[in-house]
């Protein structure tokens, strides 16, 4: 009984730490097809995964304009990419660059 | 100019290319750049035009290969014309003419035909090539071609106001 009233703040910080203790990551789809970037949705939050889809013919890529991610997506590839940084991000595809979009990931 | 002149003519004649020829217009308008882009490639040092370069022989060898899978699956034979026929002898002559350019006035004259024959091309997909076919599936990928090649030559007059 002593043993388990002391471990209580113990286990507590431990549970803090862990993953699994908010709300699971969730996978978010972004489509490319027709020479554009589909539309990014607005809930993405930091441990997300963002799956790009190119239903194009041609190779794509999603790169940002701040070089902290640069997805090679070859012609009807998907590709996952985990967002581990809040901000707002300006991307493009370098293989056409009027191909743009951007994504925003809150904490 | 060329394509769209015989194009034009090619729909006063008989209403219209038919699939075939469309076919083998856009089939040679498609070859005709992915060589303009291995002479590109060839040729220029500058980084930027060889990224260019290098998505115009992608993206077009990509289109092509689609449209010979088309073709072969709708037993449709391109149909050579006097379209696809001019078409080839005016990138000949370009060729030609590029051939004898080198460094920044190379990059230049190469971008700045790439302009050009974009905005030709894309013309006559608009205006002719798309309104003609009768073929569900080959208008669906000319469509397509229109959409990559007016990035193109987006990309093809930004470079060349970056070259000036």
């Amino acid at each position: 009984m002593r043993l388990a009233r002391a471990s209580l703040p113990a286990v507590a910080a431990l549970a803090l730490l862990l993953p699994g203790n908010g709300p699971p990551p969730r996978t978010h789809i972004v489509m490319i097809e027709q020479m554009h970037f589909g539309t990014v949705p607005s809930d993405i939050k930091v441990g997300d995964v963002v799956r790009w889809e190119n239903r194009d013919l041609f190779r794509h890529s999603a790169t940002a304009r701040d070089r902290s991610f640069d997805v090679d997506l070859p012609a009807g590839a998907s590709r996952t990419m985990v967002l581990r940084k809040a901000g707002a991000f300006a991307f493009y595809c370098k293989f056409h660059p009027g191909m743009t979009g951007s994504v925003t990931v809150r904490q | 100019m060329l394509l769209v002149t015989a194009a034009a003519a090619a729909s006063q004649q008989g209403g219209g290319p038919n699939d075939a020829q469309i076919a083998h217009i856009a089939y040679t308008a498609g070859e005709i750049d992915v060589a303009a882009g291995r002479q590109a490639l060839a040729k220029s040092h500058n980084r930027t035009v060889r990224a260019f370069a290098q998505e115009m022989v992608r993206d077009h060898a990509a289109v092509n290969e689609q449209a010979l899978a088309l073709v072969k699956r709708l037993g449709v034979t391109p149909e050579a014309n006097p379209t696809s026929t001019a078409l080839s002898a005016a990138a000949e002559t370009k060729h030609a003419e590029l051939s004898h350019l080198n460094g920044a006035a190379f990059d230049r004259a190469y971008v700045t035909n790439e302009v050009a024959y974009h905005r030709t091309v894309n013309g006559a997909l608009r205006d002719t090539l798309i309104p003609s076919a009768q073929n569900g599936e080959l208008k669906s990928l000319l469509q397509t071609g229109l959409t990559l090649f007016s990035e193109h030559q987006a990309h093809a007059e930004h470079l060349a106001m970056s070259l000036k």
